[in-house]
């Protein structure tokens, strides 16, 4: 699993039928402190994420299929968890509640 | 998938015992306008290609799922023979009039 | 799962058994903000979409589950056709839309 960004959504009406109705967000992956990394992915949503949110994405197909519970789904990429707090050595190096509070302030 | 040339083989006499018996070609990638690259792939084949010939070939997990390949140490494997393609429209490369 | 726009097709008459009949496209991957990333490839197009159109592909092992077949050496597959992408307010849409 990697940390990432929700940098925007997809909007696909004609997907294979194993996608059909699954909200596609970009996702680009990010390094413990948000600064970015890798290449941007499109991932399913299964947490109600949205634009802004930093998640937790899993890319790999077995676990992704588990997750849709169709052993024959061509997935891979899956928003599997939205992120309170990421703690790097002891510290932390971020959280979500102090960062809504500095938004609602 | 890449698109690369078949540009050789290799021969190994020793080598792992679940590689007996696989041709083993070496291909030269080429990019999607038909440039040759500085990237080289030993292949299995799937497909019956030989030298000359502009190949598509699978990487990873993926090379293994064919009869030829399957259950054996391989994360390349050449499951094409291109005949042409274009881009745009345009055509950048025809097997029967290659540039 | 990336983004990516269709810029081209392969046609292929002698491929391995079991991908008869499956189109094969040319693809470049996209960032966020609609540019190219990486080389371009060439994927399964188990959804129908041509030159210029914005469509979402798996890779890995994963894409031969889009085929027909599904013991086929296939590690691309576009699976979705995308209608439009917006990523930090930029809308990114079918090339000259």
């Amino acid at each position: 699993m990697f940390l990432a960004l929700v940098v925007g959504t997809v909007v696909a009406p004609v997907q294979i039928p194993a996608l059909d109705g699954r909200k596609l967000l970009l996702v680009r992956p990010i390094k413990p402190d948000g600064t970015p990394t890798g290449k941007t992915r499109i991932a399913l949503d299964s947490v109600q994420a949205g634009e802004g949110d930093r998640v937790l994405v899993l890319d790999e197909g077995n676990g992704g299929r588990q997750i849709l519970g169709d052993p024959k789904a061509p997935v891979k990429t899956i928003v599997v968890g939205v992120v309170d707090y990421v703690d790097v050595h002891g510290a932390r190096v971020y959280d979500h509640r102090r960062r809504t509070e500095a938004q609602g302030s | 998938m890449l698109i690369g040339k078949v540009v050789g083989s290799v021969v190994a006499t020793r080598k792992d015992e679940k590689l007996e018996g696989r041709k083993l070609l070496v291909v030269q990638v080429h990019n999607h306008k038909n440039e040759p690259t500085e990237q080289y792939v030993v292949a299995a084949d799937s497909v019956q290609a030989g030298p000359g010939d502009m190949v598509l070939y699978a990487t990873g997990s993926s090379a293994r799922q064919t009869s030829a390949t399957e259950n054996r140490p391989v994360d390349a494997v050449v499951m094409a023979i291109v005949d042409s393609w274009d881009l745009g429209g345009a055509n950048v490369y025809e097997k029967w009039n290659p540039r | 799962m990336y983004l990516a726009r269709v810029t081209g097709r392969v046609v292929a008459t002698h491929k391995y058994e079991g991908l008869g009949g499956v189109p094969l496209q040319w693809i470049q991957p996209l960032d966020e903000h609609g540019k190219a990333m990486g080389a371009q490839l060439v994927a399964c197009a188990v959804i129908s979409a041509g030159p210029g159109d914005l469509v979402h592909f798996v890779d890995g092992r994963e894409a031969a589950l889009a085929c027909p077949e599904t013991f086929v050496p296939v590690d691309a597959a576009i699976i979705g056709f995308v209608e439009q992408a917006v990523a930090n307010g930029v809308r990114i849409g079918r090339e000259g839309r």
